[in-house]
């Protein structure tokens, strides 16, 4: 018995140790980031003596020079524009096409189904030129419409949907068809309400992917008045790639709004990537 | 002989919302995903005039150049490196995390939450701070280690460098997968082996693995997937006049540079073609192992 105890101590004091120097691992790299952008750029490139804090002074200012020298409120505006519009657009033919697949009857269902699934095995690698030509001859170069076309549709957010109505009781329905309500009523007033976790999840997915995405926005808006955050830092270490704590400070302001939406909806974020996993 | 029924007015009816409700998916996937397949297959046959215009067929023009190129063998054998990185580090520590945070330990959700943070940063930032993290000079690793390593301009070291980049931008999101999948594991399997007096590692390699295989052979899946198509980390960690680029760079880099930066829209869908033709192998094999190793209850 005093045997296992003292195995249970020792395995649990390793399994301490382990995860301390992991989540330290996992830290330095946005402290260096936090550090680096509250140095003078002289004592960001000082080797001898290398500065691990910032020596003279915090220097905060770094935030609101860059803040205003990359043009962040605008960087800020359009990833939240395309996002929004990127989720309300996958929600709603996701929720739409996945509740028709999920619980109604027609034909060619199977078909129509396969094509979504056809596409979720498709690298999206193979879709980026057409979309870019299409984008450009419709005129959306440079724009809000631009940044959201390829994110309309969602086959994955689709099939998420799907599974999400085809695990809510069957009963439910045929309660509701006595009631006299169409299709359409019981779709909006019963069905979708309870599939609200499933959407929230797709919502977390779509969001989290745009924001990451760089190559598109890369492609489609090339100027930075109309970019996204990710495509306007790429822009930015083209241009001041050697004053450290200005790429730093711009690092920072990139990363900060998802790291605090994160926090707060920590749970949501969590169970959203675990129930839907999907392609990233 | 099938017996065309004809259909009643509540199916008919039912029907018809059907097809109103899968309509702007269906409509959708094909402009904006099926067209696009083939249109890139087409281009990968023409050589692409200015603005995206006047496509002349060239045959099999642009697949002979991209055969005889060696930067695009190069750059598959870069990518097929990464992820040979990426994939197996990702999901081992990932899968020891997880483990150990499934043991209800105090402090799990602080830590869960901090290896869980980089998959909710942009790559391009998180790829700044370690080229930072990397440089040569002025970098903080090199200075806290006395070292003058060259992380990211050195062509022996800087794929592994890159691929370090991946795994800890990675690991939680693996992480959490594995944690839903361990959630799943019935407690009985467990106590009967605490019962038979197995040890903790005995019951990691025979319940653990085994019944967490399914969730195993998924995360591997998308991420071989996922390492494949990586673009962001090389594309933001190496200048384009760093001369380790050419060992480093993936195939998706390579693409958007002749697409996108030189306009040989033609090429780029030959390079893509190719690429996918390779995940495409590469997950009929991976679906075979699945049938081999993973275990279905």
């Amino acid at each position: 018995m005093e045997n296992a105890r003292t195995r249970d101590r020792v395995s649990k004091t390793i399994m301490y140790i382990v995860l301390i120097i992991m989540a330290f691992i996992m830290l330095v790299p946005f402290a260096w980031m936090i550090l680096t952008a509250l140095k003078t750029n002289q004592e960001a490139i000082s080797v001898s003596p290398f500065y691990i804090f910032p020596h003279n002074g915090w220097h905060w200012e770094t935030f609101s020079e860059v803040w205003k020298s990359y043009n962040f409120f605008l960087l800020y505006k359009n990833t939240l524009l395309m996002i929004f519009f990127r989720v309300v657009c996958a929600c709603l033919t996701a929720t739409m096409a996945g509740y028709a697949f999920g619980r109604l009857k027609f034909p060619g269902k199977n078909f129509l189904f396969s094509l979504v699934l056809i596409q979720m095995m498709i690298p999206s690698t193979i879709f980026i030129i057409p979309q870019y030509l299409m984008v450009s001859g419709l005129g959306w170069l440079n724009t809000c419409a631009g940044l959201v076309f390829p994110g309309i549709v969602t086959a994955f957010g689709t099939y998420l949907l799907k599974t999400g109505y085809q695990g809510l009781p069957k009963d439910l329905e045929e309660a509701a068809g006595i009631d006299g309500c169409n299709i359409g009523q019981k779709f909006l007033r019963i069905m979708m309400p309870l599939t609200r976790s499933s959407m929230v999840s797709l919502g977390i997915f779509t969001a989290l992917f745009a924001f990451k995405d760089l190559m598109w926005p890369m492609i489609v808006c090339t100027s930075v008045q109309t970019t996204t955050l990710a495509a306007g830092l790429a822009k930015a270490q083209g241009q001041y790639g050697s004053n450290y704590p200005q790429m730093m400070g711009a690092a920072v302001l990139a990363v900060i709004p998802m790291i605090v939406i994160y926090v707060i909806f920590q749970k949501q974020f969590v169970e959203g990537i675990a129930t839907s996993g999907g392609k990233l | 002989m099938k017996e065309k029924r004809k259909m009643t007015a509540k199916e008919k009816n039912e029907a018809t919302w059907g097809y109103f409700f899968v309509a702007p998916t269906i409509i959708g996937l094909i402009i904006l995903n099926f067209y696009p397949a083939v249109d890139t297959v087409i281009q990968s046959f023409c050589k692409t005039g200015d603005f995206g215009k006047g496509n002349i067929f060239v045959g099999l023009a642009n697949y002979q150049r991209a055969f005889a190129d060696p930067e695009i063998w190069q750059s598959l054998l870069n990518t097929i490196k990464y992820a040979i990185i990426e994939v197996p580090f990702g999901v081992i520590i990932a899968l020891i995390l997880a483990v150990f945070l499934n043991k209800k330990l105090k402090g799990t959700s602080f830590f869960r939450t901090v290896f869980f943070l980089p998959m909710v940063c942009a790559p391009a930032a998180v790829a700044m701070v370690w080229k930072w993290l990397y440089n040569q000079q002025f970098g903080l690793i090199n200075n806290v280690f006395h070292s003058n390593v060259g992380w990211i301009s050195d062509p022996k070291i800087a794929w592994i460098s890159v691929g370090i980049i991946g795994v800890w931008s990675i690991i939680g999101y693996n992480m959490v997968l594995f944690i839903s999948g361990l959630q799943e594991i019935p407690g009985d399997y467990y106590e009967a082996a605490e019962i038979d007096g197995a040890t903790g590692i005995r019951q990691f390699f025979d319940i653990t693995i085994p019944l967490l295989s399914p969730t195993t052979f998924f995360i591997v899946q998308t991420r071989v997937i996922g390492a494949l198509t990586i673009f962001d980390l090389m594309f933001m960690v190496m200048d384009k006049t760093n001369l380790a680029l050419s060992k480093v760079e993936s195939a998706v880099y390579v693409f958007y540079n002749y697409t996108f930066t030189q306009g040989n829209k033609g090429y780029g869908a030959a390079i893509v073609m190719i690429l996918v033709v390779f995940i495409m192998i590469v997950t009929v094999i991976m679906q075979r192992a699945e049938k081999r190793f993973v275990f279905y209850n």
